[in-house]
């Protein structure tokens, strides 16, 4: 039987498939997926899942009479293995093999595994899956003291999760401040204090050489400046790696993430990817990039769901993330990449602030800190090209909203300037 | 056990029953109900699960908190006196059926 056959079934392969069928295609949907459980979310993982303030029920997002109810055929526990592009077959690693007529990537990403002496001791985790984290769940409540190795989102994340529950967390970052690469200093100064205060320990411009065990459990990290801290569990944050590799095998084309077009196509027109796994070019960051969000795993699904259904509408969402760590709740909109000036609105003191970035006179991106209001106004001024002037900005009684309904009111700036 | 009725934009409509400790966003989202997305979950970062409640309706509810009402300031959708985010209508056990408008847009 044939059909479209989605590789993965987390959001962008759940959305994928959705769009899909929503927007009309009448053949067969099969999604295959290596994990055994239903499709949940991922974010509350490092969070209320961790403080067990969610349950492993709740984090369920669609159940066996939705798929049935679609009627898309849901393969789990199954791992794809092999694809011939010739035959348009997928073959899973129990041997039996699916035949496609269209093929979605949604195989997301993974934790990248760190390679130094003693990375092979019980009690060194990492936290990608809801068996991660079950498993993680477990050793933190048997666990006084855990060292988290990246000053990243998960890393800080777990690092606030683990404060809460009363452990010891140190958070050993190797760059001079915290999510370097996503947030400007200020609010990595910021997210320092707040974690200090919480009495997590964080040692900046670190790297860790090695961890120590009494075989087979972890006790300590041993850091190049040969500073040895305890730890009886460590969580390994480093960043992901895209899940790409069948399709390169294939021969696809690949790097960091497969790389499709707007509609979430590869160069074979029946081959799509989305979500983690994928490499596109954004609009927002005039570059190619491969994101890992759920934002952009469900907006770019969509855009392959409706092209495979025969319908037209590129992704060209304004990207967007946030992350919650103890009752700081950060909001990202855009990508700053490279800003030129940047404008405060808010209070840094009174932990309520967002940052404006621009880059040659435009708004680009915000951050905000506990700032909602000023993060969903944002979203709306990014993705229309509006920006306000860095003293409109700048200046709380100023409503950013007023830009942007009603309009083309008068100080709109047209979305070319 | 509470029921939901979604009703879309265009007159269709979807009965949904709400299991304890689920909120009406996560109903929609298990359940397919389109124009809801609830893409963080129910944390209160996204307001991608924002809904009218029925007029008649709105007080039987709970008041939005603080920080609900800082997100529905700013929804993608018109803002309505009756307008709330789905992720925080939960526990309404006092009520045979509610009934919520999708609205035309959610980012
Ligand atoms: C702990 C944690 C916290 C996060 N917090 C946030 C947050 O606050 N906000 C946010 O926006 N994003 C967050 N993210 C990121 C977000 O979860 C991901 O961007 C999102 O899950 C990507 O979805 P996806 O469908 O592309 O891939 P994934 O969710 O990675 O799903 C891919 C699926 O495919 C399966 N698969 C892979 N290869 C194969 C194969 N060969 N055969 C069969 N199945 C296969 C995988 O096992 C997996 O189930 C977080 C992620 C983690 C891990
Ligand atoms: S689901 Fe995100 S705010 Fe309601």
């Amino acid at each position: 039987m044939s059909g479209l056959l989605i590789i993965g079934a987390s959001y962008a392969g759940v959305q994928a498939a959705l769009t899909a069928r929503d927007a009309g295609y009448s053949q067969p949907i099969t999604m295959v997926c290596d994990e055994d459980w239903l499709p949940y979310q991922r974010p509350p993982l490092s969070k209320d899942f961790l403080l067990g303030r969610t349950s492993e029920q709740n984090l369920v997002l669609r159940d066996n009479a939705f798929f049935e109810n679609k009627q898309i055929e849901l393969v789990l526990g199954h791992r794809a293995v092999g694809l011939d592009l010739g035959t348009r077959r997928v073959t899973l690693e129990r041997g039996n093999d699916l035949a496609f007529d269209q093929l979605v990537f949604a195989t997301g990403s993974r934790a990248r595994r760190i390679a130094i002496p003693g990375a092979d001791l019980d009690g060194v985790c990492y936290l990608r899956s809801a068996s991660d984290a079950i498993e993680l769940k477990a050793r933190l409540a048997a666990a006084a003291e855990i060292v988290i190795v990246g000053g990243g989102f998960i890393g800080l994340e777990v690092a606030a999760s683990a404060a809460k529950l009363g452990k010891k967390a140190t958070v050993v970052e190797a760059s001079s401040r915290l999510l370097e690469r996503a947030v400007s200093p200020i609010v990595s100064d910021f997210l320092l204090d707040t974690h200090l205060q919480a009495g997590v320990d964080i040692r900046l411009n670190e790297v860790v050489a090695s961890f120590e065990g009494a075989s087979p459990r972890v006790t300590g990290v041993v850091l190049d400046s040969g500073v040895n801290i305890r730890a009886d569990l460590v969580l390994v944050g480093i960043g992901g790696i895209a899940n790409d590799e069948l399709a390169r095998t294939a021969g696809l084309n690949c790097t960091n993430g497969i790389v499709v077009d707007e509609h979430g196509r590869s160069a074979m027109p029946d081959i799509f990817a989305a979500g983690d796994c994928a490499n596109h070019f954004n609009r927002f960051c005039e570059s190619w990039i491969r994101l890992e969000s759920v934002q952009n795993a469900q907006d770019q699904a969509k855009a392959a769901g409706l092209a495979i259904a025969g319908s037209q509408g590129p992704y060209e969402s304004v990207p967007r993330f946030w992350s919650d760590q103890y009752d700081v709740k950060l909001q990202i909109v855009g990508l700053a990449g490279k800003y030129d000036r940047k404008a405060v609105r808010g209070s840094v003191d009174a932990g309520k602030f967002s940052v404006f970035y621009y880059r040659d006179d435009r708004l680009v991106a915000v951050d905000s800190i506990n700032r909602p209001g000023d993060q969903m106004a944002a979203r709306r001024l990014i993705a229309r090209g509006v920006s306000p002037s860095p003293e409109q900005a700048e200046d709380p009684s100023f409503d950013l909203k007023s830009l942007v309904t009603g309009g083309d009111k008068a100080g709109v700036l047209p979305p070319d300037l | 056990m509470t029921r939901v009725r979604f009703v879309q934009r265009d007159g269709s409509e979807k009965c949904v029953e709400l299991d304890r400790d689920v909120s009406v966003m996560l109903a929609a989202v298990r359940n397919g109900v389109s124009g809801i997305d609830g893409e963080c979950g129910g944390c209160l970062d996204c307001a991608t699960c924002h809904v009218y409640v029925d007029a008649t309706q709105a007080s039987s509810v709970l008041p939005p908190s603080d920080e609900e009402l800082e997100l529905l300031s700013a929804v993608s959708g018109e803002r309505r006196p009756n307008s709330r985010l789905s992720c925080q209508l939960k526990s309404l056990a006092a009520i045979d059926e509610l009934v919520v408008y999708v609205p035309e847009t959610q980012s």
